[in-house]
């Protein structure tokens, strides 16, 4: 049914509908993507240039794919924070989830399900256990969502409660010990290459793709960057936030599990201590990608960006010989400075 | 030109911000023991004009002298020294600390141990407030006081720093009929201390009140200050818009005619104490007609429109018909379903995403039929924009503009957008016009009065008598809850209204009691 025309109460002569002003389009850039992203394009390309100066391996061929394969999974990771950043959520419990579906994974395609009780067993295929891996993250996530918006938990604690859980559930479901030997199939997801490209790869670019089009194309994401600009008038509006936000809790849930299990293929086994702190890494990917933690502010690009920057300062640390300790301080100030640039070039609000 | 009784002069102020002029040579002198009016249209520079005077912006081009001698203000904090304070429209109060705690913030009295001296801010306190006569504890907690005597209590703050001159920001937009007598009152006594007052305020007939002077600002510029006596409320608005407008007014009375939205015994239970919110509220709207809603603060006019919209669905009981249909309103999705429309008495806090667009907000509520395969479609939705920006006559330079960059009024006309898009039978308005120029708010109203020509119910709520008794056919009256007057257009007279307002319960005026 054609709806396109909406007249006030009643009909109004379409005449009445004169077109926008001549300068009405540009500024349609700038909304979700502003210039600011920019600099930090520069950033990492001066970045990569400081790097190959100072290492003739940062720019090998074997050197770059492996900065990419890594970076994948925090890319997977950090959409799905980014999409809960912009309602203004925060969820520290990817790491966590993040393990735990890599470990499900892991258990179910090796050893199956085995009732002797019933003297019954249940084996998995890769598909199979591939599902109820992120069948468990997204139930996770769901669940998070859930205790927030049915409860009113706000999400730093919800997630921090999940944090606990999930790791606790991995040792449980590990007895603290890795599941390896997962068989040549699986290890295709996160080693394998595909035209040229590393599987991992191809993942995060669709899952980017898909985030950027929930973002920037539908409903949903519309109602996203509604609800972290101002979330009672988007209640107001009629919008169901709490369903919203339940969907935005499932998906990075999902993608907690999608990043689990690609860790789990590439290293051909599970680690019950996976993901610790990937969290945060994935909130400074998110940070830096100019994404604002208070929400409604922000794009799915910015974060790819953060997690590039972040990927391959990690790498280039490890190249140039630095110190595992002062890695961790370097990251952490280029956080920093990271922000405070955003700040300072912060156009108006 | 400083003759004793000037207390500040303004001599040719320009601030420039990219791309905007927004003072362009602007002179003004303020006495001492008077009150000045500052008056103009949204964007004709006021605000640049008082955070100029209160140090907020430090930059500009031009001179300001000070008692005399030419001053300079670094900042807030340096202006405040210098006893200039600014009492701002948004209230800057922090609800979770005690009326005392506010008052002193940064400015705490220790004792000499160097630890808070509570007992001798508490005494000051009480002083400050008795000289306010606000009867309330200096104890309590700022977010339990209403929005009335949180004004004052900002006024108390200032009174705090002995300030020379006092710079009030709209400071009745929020408050209504009695408490406006204290608030007067208070700057009677203020004028009597020979303090200077700078009132910003849309409301001129509280100017020809209180104020003894005025000043006029147009575009950025001064167009023209003289003395309140002997003005007129006509050739202040001609001032202030360039041109004459006629004073609103509606021609026909409707008579009996086709219920479109019936509310019956709806009751509302609070939430911090036992007792009702609201009592046994029935009324009804007819097709095409405009009801208005009037009550003093604190009367549950908000929380009616709150109940009626699906927002209370926990507390509230009763039954609200459609078009003679029950509706279930158990959320703002079901109710805007039914036909309903609420435009919030606060359009920065529950109207707009300041954040997003003019488009994106306008399509808020219709987001459904802006899908075309699943995907938002940009094309219905710059249609739709484009429909509204023009229908509505929202002036903004795009339609991606970021609604916190539009006018007040302008920010409205994209609420009461918004709403229209889904196409509502009745339209639910919470103090349309609040904070928004004389120009604007008479296209609001014309805007009504179209939209109920048009076949829509409408219930308006305001605190401006003048607004309901130009607009509405009827007039409900709420007090305490509950509904105590009923008048049609014909019959309604300002005297009569304003008891059964306050005729329910003559202790709740002012809203001095707790």
């Amino acid at each position: 049914m054609p709806q396109d025309i909406h007249p006030i109460a009643g009909d109004k002569p379409a005449a009445d509908r004169r077109p926008a002003t001549a300068d009405g389009q540009s500024l349609t850039l700038q909304s979700r993507f502003p210039i600011a992203r920019f600099q930090s394009l520069i950033a990492l390309f001066l970045l990569c240039l400081a790097l190959s100066i100072l290492s003739d391996k940062f720019l090998s061929f074997s050197n770059l794919w492996n900065v990419m394969r890594q970076i994948s999974v925090n890319i997977c990771i950090s959409v799905g924070m980014t999409l809960i950043v912009l309602t203004a959520g925060i969820d520290l419990s990817v790491g966590s989830v993040l393990a735990l579906c890599g470990a499900i994974t892991a258990g179910l395609l090796k050893n199956g399900i085995e009732i002797p009780s019933q003297n019954l067993y249940i084996g998995f295929t890769v598909l199979g256990a591939i599902l109820a891996g992120g069948l468990t993250g997204s139930a996770l996530g769901a669940f998070n969502g859930w205790a927030i918006t049915r409860f009113n938990v706000p999400p730093f604690v919800a997630t921090l409660a999940m944090l606990t859980v999930a790791r606790g559930l991995t040792m449980l479901w590990t007895g603290g010990f890795p599941i390896s030997g997962l068989g040549d199939t699986f290890l295709f997801i996160g080693t394998g290459w595909f035209l040229g490209i590393p599987v991992p790869v191809w993942i995060s670019i669709i899952v980017v793709a898909l985030a950027v089009f929930l973002t920037e194309k539908t409903r949903i994401g519309r109602y996203i960057y509604a609800i972290g600009g101002n979330e009672s008038a988007s209640r107001l509006s009629g919008i169901n936030v709490n369903k919203v936000k339940i969907i935005v809790y499932t998906i990075a849930g999902a993608l907690a599990a999608v990043g689990g299990i690609m860790v789990t293929s590439r290293l051909d086994s599970a680690q019950p201590n996976a993901g610790i702190s990937y969290e945060l890494d994935s909130i400074a990917a998110v940070v830096i990608g100019g994404t604002s933690l208070s929400g409604g502010r922000g794009s799915i690009l910015g974060t790819v960006q953060g997690a590039i920057i972040i990927g391959v300062l990690n790498n280039g640390l490890v190249l140039l010989n630095v110190s595992p300790f002062w890695q961790q301080v370097v990251k952490g100030l280029v956080i920093l400075l990271a922000v405070i640039i955003d700040k300072s070039n912060g156009k108006g609000e | 030109m400083t003759d004793t009784a000037t207390l500040l002069e303004v001599r040719h102020i320009t601030k420039r911000f990219p791309g905007v002029v927004a003072l362009d040579d602007v002179s003004l002198a303020i006495e001492a023991g008077k009150v000045t009016a500052l008056i103009g249209e949204n964007g004709a520079g006021k605000s640049t004009l008082m955070k100029i005077l209160s140090g907020v912006y430090p930059d500009f081009e031009g001179d300001i002298y000070y008692k005399g001698e030419a001053a300079k203000f670094a900042g807030p904090k340096d202006a405040q020294q210098q006893g200039v304070v600014i009492i701002h429209q948004e209230l800057n109060l922090i609800p979770y600390l005690t009326i005392t705690e506010n008052i002193f913030l940064g400015r705490e009295l220790v004792t000499q141990y160097g630890t808070m001296d509570k007992g001798r801010m508490r005494k000051r306190t009480q002083e400050l407030l008795d000289r306010l006569k606000l009867k309330v504890n200096p104890d309590s907690q700022v977010f339990k006081l209403k929005v009335g005597q949180q004004q004052i209590v900002e006024i108390a703050k200032a009174l705090l720093t002995d300030a020379e001159l006092i710079i009030m920001d709209e400071p009745t937009s929020a408050i209504t009929g009695a408490e406006v007598e204290v608030l007067f009152d208070i700057i009677t006594d203020l004028k009597a201390q020979n303090k200077a007052i700078v009132y910003v305020s849309h409301k001129l007939d509280e100017l020809f009140r209180i104020a003894d002077h005025y000043v006029v600002l147009r575009d950025g510029k001064s167009i023209e200050s003289g003395k309140m006596e002997g003005m007129t409320q006509d050739l202040l608005i001609s001032k202030m818009v360039g041109r004459k407008i006629e004073v609103m007014r509606k021609i026909h009375d409707r008579g009996a005619c086709e219920r479109l939205l019936e509310v019956k015994n709806l009751n509302l239970k609070s939430r911090v104490k036992t007792g009702n919110v609201l009592s046994n509220i029935s009324f009804n709207i007819g097709k095409g007609e405009i009801v208005g809603l009037f009550g003093l603060m604190g009367a549950g006019r908000t929380e009616l429109l709150e109940s009626v919209f699906g927002l209370h669905p926990a507390h509230s009981t009763g039954e609200v018909l459609i078009g003679g249909q029950p509706i279930c309103c158990d959320s703002p999705a079901r109710a805007i379903a039914a036909g309903l429309a609420l435009v919030p008495e606060d359009r920065k806090k529950d109207g707009l995403v300041l954040g997003l667009g003019v488009k994106n907000n306008i399509s808020l509520t219709t987001l459904e039929e802006m899908e075309s395969l699943g995907t938002l479609s940009d094309a219905k939705e710059c249609e739709l924009a484009d429909h509204y920006i023009s229908e509505l006559r929202i002036k903004t330079p795009s339609k991606e503009q970021q609604a916190r960059n539009l006018s007040g009024g302008n920010q409205q006309k994209i609420v009461l957008a918004k709403w229209l898009a889904t196409r509502p039978k009745v339209l639910l308005l919470d103090e349309p016009t609040r904070g928004i120029d004389i120009n604007a708010k008479t296209e609001i109203y014309k805007l009504i009065i179209r939209l109920a020509d048009e076949g829509l119910g409408i219930l308006v709520v305001s605190s401006e008598l003048p607004e309901i008794l130009a607009v509405s056919d009827r007039i409900l009256v709420m007090s305490e809850g509950r509904i105590t007057g009923e008048f049609s257009a014909s019959e309604a007279s300002e005297d009569g209204i304003l008891k059964a307002a306050i005729g329910a319960s003559p202790k709740a005026v002012g809203g001095q009691t707790q």
